[in-house]
């Protein structure tokens, strides 16, 4: 009974978790957001499913999102004109199976190979039917895109998912059963050997397995669920358009998936809430925000390439351990002059944008941190070049007391472990 | 006929040198160090507007000179202080950190340059009609880009094949690590190959700028033409980027071209489906062709037309 | 018993280098037969021939009867021939527990089934914990195989390639890099797990080979010179000449 419990109580957690979450967070621009990021749990993941567990770096996924979109949003429209009594909650199946479909398709060209030229293969496609986008009009609606009005379908118990609260709990309850789906895949047969494809492709066709076949496999469920995500979207903003399956919407899945962390199931559940507050946030904020993302992006490529999920786990055993203590110290004074440097960085790339964007047409008052500058003066420029530089050093002076730290750390660690091998000693 | 015929080949030709000036830095950095360079067209890109501005300064001729030699130099401290970090974690790490550089360099280009175009235009020595032909002029311009692509091919032959860092580069490109053992400083000279390779794409981009339109968005629309070159000509083969180039570039020339639609083509057989698609002309179809014909290679040869390599 | 590998006539060539000419040999179910010759002879390319990595220029490779030369590695396997590699080639993140468990899967009839959670399959845990018993690594469950001594790793390869049960096991230098007892203690893991199965195996520790052996083949330049049992190959005098150096005065 007890283990059994132990395997649940994580999806308990979830499941209240997306029960409660617009009971604490209930404006309406609240639940849209949580809304967009269960949309995009669901595309983080599939597309994880191709990186972190089989290694197939795709830079045009987003086809499968907005290919499933598109088709299900012209089924809804089908369905409304036709009066067939289907509801808005089968809706996101259509999205998948078109997207199964397409996976299928291309699937079939995309995975005879692993490695670079599968990357190149996505790339070429994503193109393909990007640029293709602007050719079949009547399909992708040219400029404006396909409209549709989800309350025209057949009621489902009475709802006709009129309010974002309805949709949230319809994006809710599909996002849980894709998490679900997508977890239960990783504990297959079929799962792990996605896996042993990721680590030694040559070993595993020794071992009875075609390295093609699982990566064709693997790649179909990715754009089934991808094409989840797209039938959600179109449901919720009851528009879809030709941006939605571009090199752009696969440039920001693959941030989610590597900023959440590659290497952990949770990862890309982690990263897509992330990016997706980041992305509505922020683009209130500052104008700067995509060049924001992309040095995050660069950042966590350089110095944390395990995203923040891989981070989080590194304190794990620590953690358990109650050895996490030992590092407080140390990080508390590097956070001070990593902060220092954020700050810095942030306030020259803003006084950047002020006197070079939009200086000419809105002149150069700004503010900043609260403060009213002038983005035309030396002294912000003089703080921010200062605190980025100082941030930086001291960054790099106090550094080695964080690695001595974890040093002990982990020799206590080591030790701990070493005892509860040979308890005889 | 004959004029679009003349003509298309002349612009087709032009495009694939263009896209070989490209193509070929690429590929030396992918054969020597394995990195597939996401950026590449940035700095492409990144060799226009710099062009642009030093011509507003100095003029176009400083341009042509300076500009190419800063994007070398950024390539060089990209390498140095980027990619040379992520050797060790494996090239999926650096294929991604170059893919978060090319983003980066597009925006921080839209916030000094702004997303409209800029007016990079022909300099006053070069802007005259070179000869005319079945009433229509072509310019000289065209004329100079097309002999300093060639000029470029040439000095890169002749220093690959006949001086002696490029006997060591030759070398690396199949064996780095012997060329280590020795005694050569083999990142100096990684370092060195992806500058070299990324001021060929500033240059290309110096010259391109007032040719073709400079936006903000050139590196993005050309990139994926790009990769479609390297791969349809078969990863880590210049002789096939060459061929691929020149391929695509007179195929995409001569699509834009003919202006007709496919129901002017197929006329009586073409059937009631895709409504759409029969309206099209050849030359909107222009854009797609490409890809298209990524996906035919791939599907019946693999390795590309002329690959031996795969990763 | 029956033959249960044959090479008819083998050749393989890269381009205009010839590397194997002309090989045929005929190994009989159960035996232990290695294969042995000097650097350069071409022993791996021998068994890339046989397990699938490359497809003979000319010639025939029968498995039971049933040609196989051509074939892709896993459709060899599937017919029952199994091989190591004389580089470490396994999983090297997943655990020890999870390499094996990788190897069991196909041969349990599990292949790509996504539908089954691993965990209530009981007869993949049985076997492979049986696996790691015999293959000594059961203490090491589930330490990642990167970071295993190199001797355990070796075990491990020799794990990961029986873990199908296939009735051919083929070694490639199983004993390379080792010392006196390590080898030792491989040999007596390999004898143990290829009981009753038919053994090929390439190496170059003599007395591995003389200890293991019923009958050694000598490949010299991509052509078998000898064929024979382990007393005779000592006093071939072609053997001597070609593989051991000059024949010696004894």
């Amino acid at each position: 009974m007890t283990s059994s419990l132990r395997f649940l109580w994580p999806w308990l957690a979830l499941a209240m978790l997306f029960a409660g979450a617009p009971q604490i967070y209930t404006s309406g621009s609240a639940l849209t957001m949580m809304s967009v990021m269960g949309e995009m749990i669901i595309f983080a993941l599939s597309f994880n499913m191709l990186l972190g567990q089989t290694g197939l770096l795709s830079f045009g996924h987003a086809v499968y999102f907005g290919l499933g979109g598109f088709v299900a949003i012209h089924a809804m429209n089908a369905f409304i004109r036709a009066k067939v009594g289907v509801p808005v909650v089968v809706i996101p199946l259509v999205g998948g199976t078109a997207g199964l479909g397409f996976g299928f398709l291309f699937g079939l060209i995309s995975t005879k190979r692993a490695g670079l030229v599968f990357s190149m293969i996505s790339l070429g496609l994503g193109e393909l039917v990007s640029s293709s986008s602007f050719i079949l009009r009547s399909f992708f609606g040219g400029e404006e895109g396909i409209t549709t009005n989800r309350t025209k379908l057949a009621p489902f118990f009475g709802h006709k998912f009129g309010s974002q609260i309805e949709v949230y709990y319809l994006v809710a309850v599909w996002c849980f059963f894709c998490i679900a789906a997508m977890y239960a895949l990783t504990r297959t047969p079929f799962g792990r050997m996605c896996n042993a494809v990721r680590e030694n492709g040559e070993r595993v066709e020794y071992v009875g397995y075609s390295a093609q076949t699982i990566r064709f496999i693997a790649f179909s469920f990715s754009a089934f669920f991808a094409g989840i995500a797209g039938g959600l979207t179109a449901v919720n903003f009851e528009i879809m358009n030709a941006q939605q399956l571009g090199a752009q919407q696969s440039g920001v899945v693959l941030l989610m998936s590597y900023i959440g962390g590659i290497g952990y199931f949770a990862g890309p559940i982690l990263g897509a809430i992330v990016i997706t507050f980041l992305q509505i946030t922020l683009s209130d904020v500052t104008n700067a925000w995509q060049l924001y993302f992309g040095l995050l992006f660069i950042g966590f490529v350089l110095f944390a390439p395990g995203g923040l999920a891989g981070w989080l786990m590194l304190h794990r055993d620590a953690a358990l351990n109650r050895e996490l203590w030992r590092l407080a110290p140390a990080y508390g004074m590097v956070a001070p002059a990593l902060a220092a440097s954020f700050a810095g960085a942030v306030m020259l790339i803003e006084l950047a944008e002020r006197q070079l964007a939009l200086a000419r047409s809105e002149g150069s008052a700004m503010r900043l941190f609260g403060f009213e500058v002038d983005a035309a003066s030396m002294g912000p420029w003089l703080i921010g070049l200062v605190l980025f530089c100082c941030g930086v050093g001291l960054t790099w002076l106090i550094w080695p007391k964080v690695t001595g730290a974890w040093g002990v750390v982990n020799v206590r660690l080591r030790a701990r472990s070493q005892a509860w091998a040979s308890p005889s000693r | 006929m004959l004029q679009i015929v003349v003509f298309s080949t002349l612009n087709g030709v032009l495009y694939g040198m263009l896209l070989f000036m490209l193509a070929s830095g690429l590929t030396l950095v992918f054969s020597m160090m394995g990195v597939l360079n996401f950026a590449h067209a940035s700095f492409y890109m990144l060799g226009a507007y710099l062009g642009f501005e030093i011509s507003r300064h100095l003029g176009f001729w400083s341009g042509f000179i300076i500009a190419p030699l800063c994007v070398g130099g950024i390539g060089a401290l990209v390498e140095r202080f980027g990619l040379r970090q992520l050797h060790r974690l494996g090239h999926v790490s650096e294929l991604l950190f170059t893919f978060g550089l090319a983003f980066v360099i597009e925006e921080v280009v839209q916030m000094i340059w702004g997303k409209l175009p800029v007016d990079y235009n022909v300099p006053p020595s070069l802007d005259f009609v070179a000869f005319r032909l079945f009433d229509t002029t072509y310019p000289a311009y065209r004329m100079f880009m097309l002999l300093t692509a060639v000029t470029m091919f040439a000095v890169l032959l002749i220093v690959l094949t006949r001086t002696r860092i490029g006997l060591i580069i030759q070398a690396a490109l199949t064996h780095p690590d012997m060329v280590a053992m020795l005694g050569h400083n083999v990142p100096r000279l990684f370092m060195v190959v992806f500058g070299a390779g990324s001021a060929l794409a500033g240059l290309a981009g110096v010259i391109a700028g007032p040719a073709l339109v400079t936006q903000p968005s050139m590196a993005a629309l050309l990139g994926p033409i790009l990769f479609v070159v390297i791969v349809v000509g078969g990863l880590g083969s210049l002789t096939g980027a060459f061929v691929a180039s020149l391929i695509i570039g007179l195929v995409q020339t001569f699509a834009v071209a003919l202006n007709i639609s496919f129901s002017e083509l197929f006329g009586p057989i073409a059937p009631p489906l895709f409504g759409d698609l029969w309206q099209v002309t050849i030359a909107q179809v222009a854009p797609v062709i490409p890809y298209l014909l990524l996906v035919t290679v791939l599907i019946f040869r693999p390795t590309g037309l002329i690959g031996k390599r795969e990763t | 018993m029956g033959v249960a590998l044959a090479l008819v006539d083998l050749y393989k060539s890269f381009a205009l280098t010839q590397i194997i000419r002309g090989v045929s040999l005929e190994i009989a179910a159960g035996e232990r037969h290695a294969i042995i010759g000097p650097n350069g002879a071409g022993k791996s390319t021998l068994f890339h021939l046989i397990s699938g990595c490359l497809a003979p220029t000319s010639g025939e490779v029968r498995l039971n009867c049933e040609r196989i030369d051509g074939l892709p590695p896993y459709e060899i396997y599937r017919r029952g021939l199994s091989r190591s590699f004389q580089i470490t080639n396994i999983f090297p993140r997943m655990s020890v527990y999870e390499n094996l468990r990788c190897a069991t899967l196909w041969s349990l009839g599990h292949k790509y089934a996504f539908w089954t959670p691993l965990d209530r399959l009981r007869d993949v845990r049985e076997r492979t914990d049986w696996l790691m018993e015999r293959i000594g690594l059961t203490a090491r469950r589930d330490v990642q195989a990167a970071v295993l001594t190199y001797a355990e790793q070796r075990a491990l390869e020799i794990g990961v390639t029986i873990g199908g049960g296939a009735s051919v096991v083929m070694l490639d230098e199983p004993t390379a890099g080792m010392n006196a007892g390590e080898s030792q203690q491989a040999v007596a893991l390999i004898r143990q797990v290829t009981e009753g199965k038919t053994l090929v195996i390439v190496e170059h520790d003599m007395d591995v080979v003389f200890n293991l052996a019923d009958r050694i083949s000598v490949l010299v330049y991509g052509r078998i010179i000898a064929t024979d049992t382990p007393a005779r190959i000592r006093e071939n005098d072609e053997v001597r000449e070609a593989y051991l150096g000059q024949a010696s005065g004894a």
